[in-house]
């Protein structure tokens, strides 16, 4: 079974972001893998160490750097890595839609049986392309999934809900989305990072897809949330209840 | 670019008063809009969210239609019909829409979309709604907006890009707009009121794909998180699951819910519906107590528009005191019971 895993570079979690009126600020921000793509590339490794896949195939869209995340991906495990190469922003520009018609055709021709993609990427928080992809194929598809089990060509996934959890079953091939209680992905070791960079990464540029990529919503303007204004300290839980009876009336 | 859109990025220059009259200006050539409200309900009645996404629908103008789907929710659908605004209520009343499967819901928003052709189309933000959207999406060929979080006219929304850290004003020429919305940025709209009429769903073909094998939800006295006018949070420092038994009787006391940070959450403590977040629920009640939570940015993205926050933390430089109102530097262990005692 081959496992195809979706990847994308993001302005680090742990960054806090500078707004700017169009977007924002990515000059040297620390840059990483999303952290759902780095579930999703550990749930593909898993498979292939359960012998359920033979061969995982990493995928990322962006610009030349989206080759170190690629690296990541296979320092961690998967065996070889596409990358669509474009300049165009990633958390503005490059929309979920254009990313699932761009996966879909990866899909194509490379044959996965199982497509594995993290919930939603940090930066745009739009939470679109799994099941943009699953339906573009007709596809089952899975998302927020916290548990997965694949035996005789189905899967058995359970997904989180608003009120738990839910189990579904599907036959493959199958788009999965990963929550972030599907596994705690690994740290690459030295000896595999080493190993990633002799793996074989394809580039190819956009272009060559035949993808419409324009931009389907339109930035008219990216601004700051507003912010709260400074609160204070109470000396005690007495003082804490007053306040909050006399002055917040919310209890 | 499209010619409203052109119109709105000149307003932000203009004084508020000119921004209301272009802002009713659109709102008047809304009177071809019309919204499709996909709801959400719990088996007995409609979600609070799906108030809230009526009420969303009710800023684009235009006339609202509600689907109810799932069988023997006949007295969902006259509940949806008596809804302040609501003009419309389609039912699909079959099996086949029963644990709001993505395959199968897609399947009848696209065969209605495909009859009635509709303007709008939104749904509370929700795991069900962003499951079956983007596959509506994919068919349509449309790109949804995710966690609309205000209607700035039919055409343009705003939206929290980074955790909630920027808010971007966006818009599309999409002939149909596809929008999930944060319950939180809504009021719920009144159940009284509407004028609706039921009539049937049209019948949608099977997708077959994914079947339901069975479901776990943590039942529970307590008001819905996303809905508590009071949410009492805990997060590592509360050590353990047993210990949020003391947050537990303080969200009692105060008729409040209890949620968590992600970090409760893969210690084990607590099950993960209870999550506040980026990734978990967004939630705006009247007031949020912090239990022994850092306010790491992705917790913050959850609750940082409550009204009134309290931060009860021992480390005084936990960056929840700054978007606390009240903070209390004291160990939870001590300062908790007392609060509960004192309230």
């Amino acid at each position: 079974m081959k496992v195809l895993v979706a990847v994308k570079r993001v302005v680090d979690y742990a960054v806090k972001v500078r707004v700017t009126p169009t977007g924002v600020d990515l000059n040297n921000v620390k840059m990483s893998m999303n952290p759902f793509c780095e579930i999703a590339v550990e749930e593909a490794i898993r498979l292939k160490e359960k012998k359920v896949a033979t061969e995982v195939v990493a995928v990322s869209i962006g610009p030349k750097q989206a080759q170190e995340t690629l690296r990541t991906a296979l320092a961690m495990g998967a065996d070889r890595g596409i990358h669509i190469e474009t300049d165009v922003r990633l958390d503005q520009d490059l929309q979920p839609l254009a990313v699932a018609k761009l996966l879909a055709k990866v899909v194509e021709s490379e044959k996965p049986d199982f497509v594995v993609l993290g919930k939603q990427s940090i930066d745009s928080d739009a939470a679109q392309t799994g099941a943009f992809l699953a339906g573009l194929l007709n596809y089952p598809q899975a998302t927020f999934a916290s548990k997965l089990d694949i035996a005789d060509k189905k899967a058995l996934i359970t997904r989180e809900t608003d009120a738990g959890v839910e189990t579904l079953e599907s036959s493959l091939p199958l788009v999965l989305t990963a929550d972030l209680r599907l596994n705690q992905p690994r740290y690459a070791t030295l000896p595999n990072i080493m190993k990633a960079k002799k793996k074989p990464i394809e580039s190819k540029p956009i272009a060559d897809y035949g993808v419409d990529i324009t931009p389907r919503i339109q930035t008219i303007r990216v601004a700051e949330p507003t912010a709260r204004k400074a609160g204070i300290t109470v000396p005690d839980v007495a003082t804490l209840v007053e306040k909050l009876k006399n002055e917040a009336a919310v209890i | 670019m499209p010619q409203h859109s052109s119109i709105f990025s000149h307003s932000s220059i203009l004084p508020i008063m000119f921004q209301t009259t272009l802002r009713s200006f659109s709102r008047a050539s809304s009177r071809f809009a019309s919204t499709l409200v996909v709801a959400e309900h719990n088996g007995e009645t409609l979600t609070g969210g799906t108030l809230s996404a009526i009420t969303a629908a009710s800023k684009i103008g235009g006339d609202i239609t509600v689907l109810v789907s799932g069988s023997n929710t006949a007295s969902i659908a006259k509940e949806a019909a008596a809804v302040q605004g609501v003009k419309a209520v389609l039912h699909a009343d079959a099996a086949q829409f029963d644990h709001a499967i993505a395959e199968e819901l897609s399947s009848l928003v696209v065969t209605i979309q495909k009859g009635s052709n509709f303007s709008h189309i939104v749904a509370p933000s929700s795991n069900i709604s962003k499951n079956f959207l983007p596959r509506v999406g994919a068919a349509l060929d449309v790109a949804p907006f995710t966690d609309v979080l205000s209607v700035v006219d039919e055409n343009t929304f705003q939206r929290p890009l980074y955790a909630g850290n920027a808010i971007a004003t966006v818009t599309s020429s999409d002939s149909v707009k596809l929008l999930t919305v944060r319950p939180t940025g809504f009021e719920k709209a009144a159940t009284t009121g509407g004028t609706g009429a039921v009539s049937a769903a049209p019948a949608a073909p099977a997708a077959n794909l994914t079947r339901f094998v069975s479901e776990e939800t943590s039942s529970s006295e307590r008001p819905d998180l996303t809905a508590a006018r009071v949410v009492v949070s805990g997060g590592r420092g509360l050590k353990s699951g047993e210990n949020f038994a003391l947050l537990n009787t303080l969200a009692d006391k105060l008729k409040g819910a209890v949620g968590a940070s992600r970090a409760a959450v893969d210690a084990g403590f607590v099950p993960n519906e209870l999550q506040i977040g980026q990734t978990g629920k967004v939630v705006a009640p009247e007031l949020y107590i912090a239990v022994g939570i850092s306010g790491a940015i992705q917790h913050l993205a959850g609750m940082k528009d409550s009204k009134t926050i309290v931060a009860i933390n021992k480390d005084a430089e936990a960056p929840i005191f700054q978007v606390a109102d009240y903070g209390l530097v004291e160990d939870l262990f001590k300062a908790v019971p007392e609060l509960t005692e004192k309230i």
